[in-house]
């Protein structure tokens, strides 16, 4: 029966729910005698006698079998069709800042495609001295650099604009990950091609381009595209997922996750923007007035707590609590992070485990002695030009209810007595 | 002479032209330029001088460069190099008519934006919504909402249909164009686009955008020192998300996920569809089984059904076959070989199509086989908008496939 459930891992969300139960009945006995010697101690378990998976059973190594809750996930009635779609990184059950591949959220505008290092090629044509092709060969032959960044697309926390919808951090907050990427700057490629006849730089633009059908052309002005835009091959080590461009994806930090064009094909140098389908019909907020803002491209600072959270309760009961969460911003470092455990009427700062580094997440902490009474909890970032996370109802003010992207707004989760909880918003 | 020579003989890369041009120019010259010299803005240097720091520019761009790569061909620019501009560059000799637009609109694009353009389901409406973009829910669609009409033509072109971009010709891409604003009341029935008239046609919502202004709106605002204590007088939950009851629930997705899972490990159709038909399997894997009941096992040929799977494709974004398979645009599929015609439970059909079915007429296989070639010429008024398969092996491959899912 065991056997059954472990190899479910997916009923560890029941076993969590159980468990909360059981919790509250054990609570404060933490530091108690226990009543039965425990018998994973007392007795000699199967694993401490036998042998175990001997080397190469996995040649590629997947998460252990008790840990297949931790997937990406849908919300199927968002999209039309799969192939044209979003889901969201398990953010509720991860630590730390770096988001592994395969749980990292996909989003996809006509299915992830695969296409072969061999068969890849990219054009620099336009406003250069001469229009070049590189291949995936070439690329690796240029000085590289290495860069931790966090990709979060413009919808993220957008089905949250008019009112608390989705019940968990992933659903939420998902469409996020955070990885360190291996590439060539987009500098060193734009130069390649040489850019002494372009012109004056200050008013010319890239457009960006990928092999897939959609093809997702994003336009960049050559201000960002000459600051810290990547031409990216590797990411946590390894190569690109497919999901997530294989082999070469744009890495644009900071920016609106569209912009980050997988399966890179074609940048050209121009004196305008293209005014694509992503940067017209999408990725533009409407005003209350009906008005709408483009070349919205900067994502700006941003944080919620990642656990508690609703797909995370607390399971043990009061006592020693660690809180933690996530916090980001596209205009730079994270230099604080301020927690609330009563909907934003005190405020206390949360420790950062790492300083913020530049354009990536920063993970934070705030251990706190739970007596067990309800909470609402929230957290704001604070990053280095002194911006401050606001509430849901400081962005309505400025933006009116009918904005989808760019929902940067402070979280509430309502953590109840029996340590599950729910998103929530609050006055 | 001989100093401005060395200048340009320095140029390894510089094309044959460019070569030509400094010679002459350089048996010309009056007075060699010294290397060090200043830059000179372009107004007040002699033609000579430009060249002169052309020429330099283009030594400083190949100091810089590293050697890799290859320079592109006209030909493969021209391939790939199809993006069309608001002023409407870019955009290649062509026209299309709105009625020629329609015919194609109801072949490649109703069957996800329906007839006129409305949108089915969650895909994209690309007409209508006039004056909603104050409204509490806008209906952004081509008409009222995309600011330039090039947008559209470049999107079509490259995008379009979705399965089969890059198929359609510049001008059935201007016809069908044409037919969108046609449908948001923009040309008339009589309309027709071309490369020429293109900048003429006004997109309402032209003026309707600003750039970014947050700098400007937010960011003072939201940089003030917070408050960190007895911030407000009290705290009230105003909303929940489980009101809605809208998020997914985790665990009937997990099991669904592990299923897959299971029937994936040998990831072969066929061992799927075995799995399936077999009804004696172990416990663990009939729970993967979607439809664990026996369906004339021997009647199915593997790989054909295989290959169906694949042309299915097609059909998926409006029918659903296997488990938990319910009606969309189109209606569920199971069991439908050798099902009475108009007859899914729940799905609304053209009255043809129920007609047919009460006349006592069902999906045979060959039935099946002639409305695929043809759906509009076997079901007049079907509602289903697809143009039909051409290959007879497709068609064949297809009806095995959905022979897999007999109830």
């Amino acid at each position: 029966m065991t056997a059954d459930n472990e190899k479910k891992g997916a009923s560890r969300r029941a076993f969590l729910k159980g468990a909360v139960a059981a919790g509250g009945a054990v609570a404060g006995a933490g530091m108690a005698r226990a009543a039965e010697p425990d018998p994973l101690i007392t007795e000699v378990q199967e694993w401490a006698s036998g042998l175990g998976e001997g080397v190469d059973a996995t040649p590629y190594g997947m998460p252990i079998q008790y840990e297949s809750d931790v997937i990406r996930r849908n919300v199927e009635w968002l999209t039309a069709d799969t192939i044209s779609s979003i889901n969201f990184t398990p953010i509720h059950a991860l630590d730390g800042t770096i988001t592994p591949q395969g749980c990292a959220f996909e989003r996809h505008h006509s299915g992830a495609i695969e296409l072969k290092k061999e068969d890849y090629r990219l054009m620099i044509n336009g406003l250069v001295d001469k229009p070049m092709i590189f291949t995936y060969a070439d690329l690796e032959r240029f000085p590289r650099e290495n860069h931790v960044y966090f990709c979060e697309c413009a919808a993220n926390t957008g089905m949250e604009w008019a009112g608390a919808q989705l019940n968990g951090a992933q659903f939420t907050h998902g469409m996020i990950h955070n990885m360190e990427y291996s590439g060539v700057s987009l500098r060193t490629l734009l130069t390649e091609a040489g850019m002494e006849t372009t012109g004056d730089l200050s008013d010319k633009w890239v457009y960006v381009e990928g092999a897939d059908a959609s093809s997702n052309g994003r336009s960049i002005p050559m201000d960002k595209a000459l600051d810290d835009v990547l031409v990216a091959f590797k990411a946590n080590g390894e190569a690109l997922r497919k999901e997530h461009g294989y082999p070469v994806r744009l890495v644009v930090p900071g920016w609106e996750g569209n912009m980050w064009v997988k399966w890179l094909r074609r940048i050209e140098v121009m004196d305008g923007p293209v005014e694509s389908r992503e940067e017209t019909s999408k990725y533009t907020d409407t005003l209350e007035d009906g008005t709408s803002r483009k070349w919205t491209w900067v994502m700006d600072a941003k944080s919620v707590v990642t656990s508690p959270s609703p797909q995370s309760p607390i399971t043990h009961g009061p006592g020693p609590l660690v809180i933690t969460g996530l916090a980001w911003s596209g205009q730079g470092k994270i230099t604080r992070v301020d927690v609330s455990t009563d909907g934003g009427m005190n405020w206390q700062q949360a420790r950062l485990a790492m300083e913020g580094q530049t354009k990536a997440l920063t993970r934070f902490y705030l251990e706190i002695d739970w007596d067990g009474s309800e909470m609402l909890l929230q957290s704001r970032a604070h990053d280095e030009t002194g911006y401050v996370q606001p509430t849901k109802d400081a962005l309505r003010e400025v933006r009116g209810e009918n904005s989808i992207y760019h929902n940067n707004c402070i979280q509430t989760w309502w953590v109840k007595e029996n340590g599950e909880a729910e998103n929530v918003e609050v006055s | 002479m001989s100093k401005s020579l060395k200048l340009y003989t320095a140029l390894g890369v510089a094309s044959a032209a460019l070569m030509t041009g400094a010679y002459n120019f350089a048996d010309r010259s009056i007075a060699p330029m010294p290397l060090d010299a200043p830059r000179l803005s372009a107004e007040s240097v002699s033609p000579d001088m430009m060249f002169i720091a052309a020429a330099r520019a283009q030594e400083a761009a190949d100091a810089k460069r590293i050697g890799l790569g290859r320079e592109a061909l006209p030909e493969e620019i021209a391939a790939w190099d199809v993006d069309v501009r608001p002023d409407g560059s870019g955009l290649p000799e062509g026209s299309g008519s709105v009625m020629d637009g329609e015919e194609l609109f109801v072949d490649y694009c109703a069957v996800c934006h329906g007839d006129f353009a409305e949108g089915v389901d969650n895909w994209p409406s690309l007409a209508g919504g006039d004056d909603t973009l104050a409204d509490e829910d806008p209906v952004k669609t081509v008409g009222s909402y995309w600011p330039y009409l090039s947008t559209a033509w470049d999107y079509v072109h490259r995008s379009m249909p979705f399965g089969a971009a890059q198929t359609l010709s510049a001008d059935e891409t201007y016809a069908i164009v044409a037919y969108i604003l046609y449908s948001n009341y923009l040309v008339d029935d009589d309309f027709v686009l071309t490369k020429d008239n293109f900048l003429e046609v006004e997109m309402p919502n032209a003026d309707g955008f600003i750039v970014d202004d947050r700098p400007e709106t937010e960011y003072g605002r939201f940089s003030e020192e917070p408050c960190m204590e007895n911030c407000k007088d009290s705290v009230e939950i105003t909303m929940h998300a489980t009101i809605l009851d809208v998020t997914p629930d985790e665990q009937a997705e997990a099991d669904a996920a592990e299923a897959m899972e299971e029937a994936n490990a040998d990831t072969s159709a066929d061992e799927q569809i075995e799995a399936m038909t077999e009804t004696e399997e172990p416990a663990a894997e009939s729970e993967a089984a979607a439809e664990p009941e026996a369906a004339e096992p021997a009647a199915l040929d593997m790989a054909l059904v295989e290959k169906g799977e694949g042309v299915f494709r097609q059909c998926k974004a409006c029918h659903q076959v296997g488990e938990g398979a319910t009606n969309r645009v189109g209606p569920q599929l199971n069991g439908i070989v050798g099902h009475p015609m108009g007859a899914i439970d729940g799905f609304r059909y053209s009255k043809t199509l129920e007609g047919m079915g009460e006349e006592g007429m069902v999906w045979s296989e060959e039935n099946l086989a002639a409305f695929l070639e043809d759906p509009r010429g076997y079901v007049k008024g079907t509602k289903m908008s697809f143009n039909g398969l051409r290959k007879d092996e497709d068609i064949d491959a297809v009806i095995e496939y959905l022979k897999s899912f007999s109830q």
